[in-house]
């Protein structure tokens, strides 16, 4: 492609930290020094093949400089062939990349709805005391930046330091303080989170998918064998591609992603399409604000999730899958790396598979900070170099997928079912549950909740005693709402604590499990400004393709802001119509499930909850 | 070639091929309305391949770049035939079907190893290698070529060595599979057909040889036709310097900017006893005439048919009258004929065009009203129940082959005429640029975001070595004379070459510099190889433009 580059010669530093993922460039016509031999280039088709390097790219810059400068971008346009107003629409598209100078060490803290009431709001207005306000630096000095969500909700408040340069490396800060933020920035490493899994502390009874956490080393393939790791692969490959898929449909296994479409007629979708190759994708954009299961399973049982793809792939002749990893969970990345190579390594990855002959392999890619990429087709897009924006449906990931091919799309927690599918047999899977919502469910609990954590219930069970195995509202105090299924969930009253947690009681009472989100918040709470948070998020985080969303997510946001300040534009009365106007054009209108749920958890508050009725807006 | 003058292949088929070489040719600037064509193959996979001594837009697109040195065209394509031989990617049986004199070819080429080619052409044997085999093992494979294969004093040996390929690799004649030379305007190929060639009647019929079809004319003219070819442009000029050319017509042309050597051009020009010019501008030649026809604009203020590089005849409509004295061309002609006594009668456009296709075979089934039904027909289109041909030559494949065979041409190279020396070590060539048109007659009306004044076009290695900064305006000498022009760091240039357009002869006459060695079939100039010398100026003189 004939570019037009503005910028001038990248640094030394930013040269290397591109051609360390790219290798060196083969002339001076694509990047490399001019020399003597002028007289022949490659490129074309091998060079934009390369596409989908541009998002590692762009985290090689990030992470070693700090900051991405135009000369870095031109050089990694230079490389791919991209023209440099596309690379910025890619690179501005996610919030972990700067665009300008940054200082190396930045705290990112959370000011979600999870750690807002779990001194959150305590620790950001400590932090404008102490350093400033968000965003803001002295030279060199430390900075912090405000966060949506950082899915590490169950140890409230969080913050994620970022570090880049020499000592380049990301950690999580679970639980943050003011002291454990400025010691980080000052260059101390933090401790690990523990792990909050209280069943598996509880002895693990009834544990299916957690049963390892814990007590499996998740660096260890050994640790993992032991404990009936890659049993499910032999039965797999003795099932055969047709056996596997039987049992998935036998299994009655819904997605866990949200949609909770069947997964075995995805898969055989797949299976049977005769377009070439194959791609399997791993879902684990986790993004949902107060959702951290997937984070919890990849960080303690990385295995798990590498034997279920591999599963997954032989039974839909996929050769080649991506796992596309949130951003913002350092520690999962370094532990699912890991396990990818270790079990490529002996064999259960790479060419041969376990020696059946089967070929399968897995490449991670990192997300940057982009809610929507959890959205499937944004996902593809987020991985092939482009923004992150979702494709119209059809056509379905099933024929089109990634890079155009038949695309198997699961989420971390709907793989890792496949284990137990195989080993027991579909059918005996499906008598856990309910008729129509098989298995189990893993549930995170956050918020005012006695022992926030990820638990793994199955369907069926109430609200209420899920609740009860958390120990219920915290300090004692009444319950106010919940939130189910995170901020594209909806708000339930405490009138629901007999609400049955399946997708067909969920969705007969007007309610979802979403992504597994089990928010509580206390009679103390003041829920107008969780909602403000939630019409803020929505509106960060519409990738502004479309319009109904583009323009009802800020609609929507001035509304409630006008509601809050008790402003109300023509009355109380109106301005609820307005939003529930707005909220339906969201959802006819919208291409993709950001703007169809957009408007969902504020609709139910004001709905069940009554929020901005005299009695309560005065609360 | 093979005896017909247009290329082989539909745009279609340009879409559909598996791989093209544009061969001399940077039609992403200079063709960009080709080059949409090139990027949908593209975007269907097709691989791409670019033979040019610039790193160009074009070359900036393709799966391999070889950027030969200026003029060894020759040695790269003989380099390659060698290599498609010896790896045995030549396809046998079409040559021992449809072709001659292959054995006298393999001799020739056998000298040129990869070694011997990369010494000539500065192209690494591995990619030569890589060229070869990419283009013999393609299913479908086209070449297309514009002036850099055309612009060199073997013109049409270049052009030969390109069919060599293509018939040692059995790629013309099938879908998909061609060889094309791309036309600069919407109506070069339709000139050539009509008979603006010397050698050549109406439809491509020879003048000399085609008795036949010369005896159709005078019948239909009532006038005895001279057996013998005319003089092309070069011959011309060289006619005009013995003094036996004393007029001169010029219609829409602009020879006193246009042709290499230009001050020796002007001076034969200003020496013509008379010169009458037909144009819609008042060009520099139309200055120099004694007297000057205003034409219309062919594309909107007269009708009549025009024909693309795909052999597509289509028809041209009258929106608009020509303003003031301003007249149809062939109402200019025709008044033209009647002031020498003779007397043409056409109602119109359609009964000059109906004579044409009594008299042209290749043009009989076109009628205006299938022209207009099937959005123009692609000749040869032999009845008003052919449909035309997307492609040519596919009697190549007929078993056995209809008509004559098709020659190898042996072909050797010769590196350009004006060569390298220590006072002059600078390859120049001159070429042109996206927003602009030939000596600008036409495009230097209109403003261009893209539009930059004429410069020399040097590599920065060249700019350090000679101590010369961007802008800086330099003396450009050749062994003909000498301009000035202000530098232009140009970082798709390799040291040793520059390049120059033509967009701008008024403010700097490259033609000055260029050799007029042309071609002795074609006539055409060596444009693309001129040695020079590149001077500072006194810091006066070089004030940054």
């Amino acid at each position: 492609m004939d570019l037009r580059l503005t910028s001038g010669e990248p640094a030394a530093a930013e040269r290397a930290a591109v051609d360390g993922l790219l290798g060196p460039p083969d002339s001076a016509w694509v990047g490399g020094q001019r020399g003597s031999d002028g007289h022949a280039a490659t490129g074309g088709h091998d060079a934009r093949d390369r596409r989908h390097l541009l998002l590692p790219a762009l985290h090689e810059v990030q992470s070693a400089i700090g900051w991405i400068s135009p000369e870095a971008m031109g050089y990694i346009c230079l490389r791919l062939t991209i023209p440099p107003a596309e690379a910025y629409g890619v690179a501005s598209f996610y919030a972990l990349f700067a665009l300008e100078p940054r200082p190396p060490v930045v705290a990112h803290v959370c000011t979600d709805i999870a750690c807002m009431f779990n001194g959150g709001r305590e620790l950001t207005s400590e932090l404008e005391r102490t350093l400033g306000p968000s965003g803001t630096a002295a030279k060199d000095g430390p900075m912090w930046l405000e966060s949506p969500c950082l899915g590490l909700c169950e140890h409230a408040p969080v913050a994620l330091v970022t570090r880049s340069g020499k000592d380049a490396g990301d950690h999580p800060l679970a639980p943050a303080s003011v002291g454990a933020i400025t010691s980080a920035l000052a260059g101390q490493e933090p401790v690990e989170p523990v792990i909050a899994v209280p069943q598996a502390q509880d002895g693990g009874e009834g544990l299916r998918l957690l049963r390892r956490v814990g007590h499996v080393d998740p660096a260890s393939l050994d640790s993992y064998r032991s404990l009936g790791g890659y049993a499910a692969l032999r039965r797999a490959l003795e099932l055969g591609p047709t056996g596997v898929i039987r049992e998935m449909t036998e299994s009655k296994l819904l997605g866990r992603g949200g949609a909770a479409f069947p997964t075995g007629r995805k898969w055989e979708a797949v299976a049977r399409n005769p377009v070439r190759p194959h791609f399997l994708v791993c879902n684990a954009d986790e993004s949902e604000p107060g959702t951290f299961k997937d984070r919890v399973v990849i960080e303690n049982d990385p295995f798990a999730l590498v034997e279920a793809m591999t599963i997954a792939g032989l039974a839909t002749g996929c050769e080649q899958a991506y796992v596309y990893l949130r951003g913002e969970y350092p520690l999962a990345w370094r532990r699912l790396t890991h396990a990818v190579e270790e079990a490529r390594r002996r064999g259960l990855l790479g060419d041969d598979v376990m020696g059946a002959g089967v070929r399968f392999d897995i490449e991670l890619r990192k997300g940057a900070g982009a809610y929507i990429c959890g959205e499937e087709t944004a996902l593809f897009n987020s991985i092939e170099g482009f923004r992150g924006e979702p494709r119209n449906k059809p056509p379905f990931p099933v024929d089109v997928g990634l890079f155009a091919r038949p695309t198997v799309v699961n989420n971390v927690e709907s793989l890792i079912n496949v284990l137990d599918i195989v080993l027991e047999g579909g059918a005996a899977f499906a008598r856990v549950g309910t008729e129509q919502s098989t298995g189990t469910r893993l549930l995170c609990l956050s918020g005012s909740v006695e022992r926030p954590g990820l638990y793994e219930v199955p369907f069926g069970v109430t609200l209420g005693s899920v609740l009860e195995m958390a120990g219920g509202v915290a300090d004692g105090a009444a319950l106010k709402a919940v939130l189910l299924g995170g901020a594209a969930g909806g708000f339930v009253g405490p009138g629901s604590l007999d609400l049955e947690l399946s997708f067909e009681a969920t969705r007969a009472a007007g309610a979802t499990l979403g992504s597994g989100v089990v928010m509580v918040f206390d009679e103390h709470a003041d829920l107008v400004p969780v909602l403000l948070r939630i019409a803020a998020f929505f509106r960060d985080e519409s990738c502004g393709q479309c319009v109904p969303c583009r323009v009802g997510t800020v609609r929507q946001q001035e509304a409630l802001l006008r509601l809050a300040a008790q402003r109300p534009r023509g009355g109380v009365e109106q301005e609820l119509a307005l939003i529930g106007e707005i909220a339906q054009a969201m959802r006819d209108a919208s291409i993709c499930g950001l703007g169809q749920t957009a408007a969902n958890a504020i609709e139910s508050a004001i709905r069940e909850l009554h929020v901005f009725e005299p009695a309560q807006g005065a609360a | 070639m093979f005896g017909a003058g247009g290329g082989t292949s539909s745009y279609q088929e340009v879409r559909e091929t598996d791989l093209i070489f544009l061969w001399g040719s940077n039609a992403r600037e200079t063709h960009p309305i080709f080059f949409h064509h090139v990027l949908k193959a593209v975007n269907n996979g097709a691989r791409l391949y670019v033979v040019d001594p610039r790193r160009t837009g074009s070359a900036q697109w393709a799966d391999g770049w070889f950027g030969i040195d200026v003029g060894t065209d020759i040695a790269l394509s003989n380099a390659m035939a060698r290599e498609i031989i010896h790896a045995g990617l030549h396809n046998r049986e079409f040559i021992e079907r449809a072709t001659d004199g292959f054995e006298a070819y393999a001799a020739s080429v056998e000298e040129w190893t990869l070694e011997r080619g990369a010494r000539e052409t500065g192209v690494p044997a591995e990619s030569i290698r890589e060229a070869a085999h990419a283009y013999a093992r393609a299913d479908r494979a086209m070449i297309c070529w514009t002036l850099g294969i055309t612009e060199h004093h073997n013109a049409v040996d270049n052009v030969f060595s390109l069919i060599n390929l293509a018939l040692l690799t059995g790629h013309v004649g099938r879908y998909g599979s061609g060889l094309n030379p791309l036309r600069g305007q919407n109506n070069v190929q339709g000139g050539g057909d009509m008979g603006a060639i010397p050698k050549h009647l109406p439809g491509f019929q020879d003048l000399e040889a085609n008795h036949d079809a010369r005896a159709r004319f005078e019948h239909a003219w009532g006038v005895t036709i001279q057996p013998t070819s005319g003089w092309h442009l070069t011959q011309m000029f060289e006619a005009m310097e013995r003094g036996e050319l004393r007029t001169l017509y010029v219609v829409g042309e602009n020879p006193a900017q246009s042709e290499a050597d230009a001050k020796h051009t002007l001076k034969l020009l200003e020496g013509l006893d008379h010169m009458v010019v037909q144009d819609i501008f008042l060009t520099r030649t139309a200055e120099l005439a004694d007297v000057v026809l205003p034409a219309s604009a062919s594309w909107c203020e007269s009708e009549g048919t025009v024909t693309n590089s795909e052999r597509r005849v289509q028809r041209v409509r009258k929106a608009l009258d020509p303003p003031g004295q301003a007249r149809d061309d062939i109402t200019i002609v025709c008044e033209l004929a009647a002031r020498l006594g003779q007397r043409w009668h056409y109602g119109s456009s359609e009964d000059v065009w109906d004579e044409l296709r009594s008299l042209s075979p290749m043009h009989a089934g076109m009628s205006y009203d299938r022209l207009e039904q099937l959005g123009g027909i692609q000749w040869p289109c032999a009845d008003e129940h052919d449909p035309g041909a997307q492609f040519l030559h596919a009697r190549l494949w007929d078993e056995p082959v209809s008509g004559p065979r098709a020659p190898f041409n042996v072909v050797l190279h010769e590196p350009p005429v004006d060569e390298l020396s220590d006072e002059f070590p600078i390859r120049l060539t001159t070429g042109r640029r996206l927003d602009s048109y030939n000596t600008g007659v036409q495009s230097g009306g209109y403003s261009s975001p893209l539009r930059r004044r004429e410069s020399l076009d040097l590599s920065p290695e060249d700019c350090s070595a000679l101590g010369v900064a961007e802008g800086e305006r330099v003396q450009i000498s050749s062994r003909r004379g000498s301009v000035t022009a202000p530098v232009r760091v140009d970082a798709t240039l390799r040291p040793g070459l520059a390049f120059m357009t033509l967009h701008f002869p008024d403010q700097v006459e490259t033609n000055v510099l260029t050799i007029d060695a042309t071609d002795p079939m074609s006539g055409t100039a060596e444009f693309k190889a001129s040695a020079i010398r590149v001077d500072k100026l006194p810091a006066a003189a070089a004030v940054t433009a």
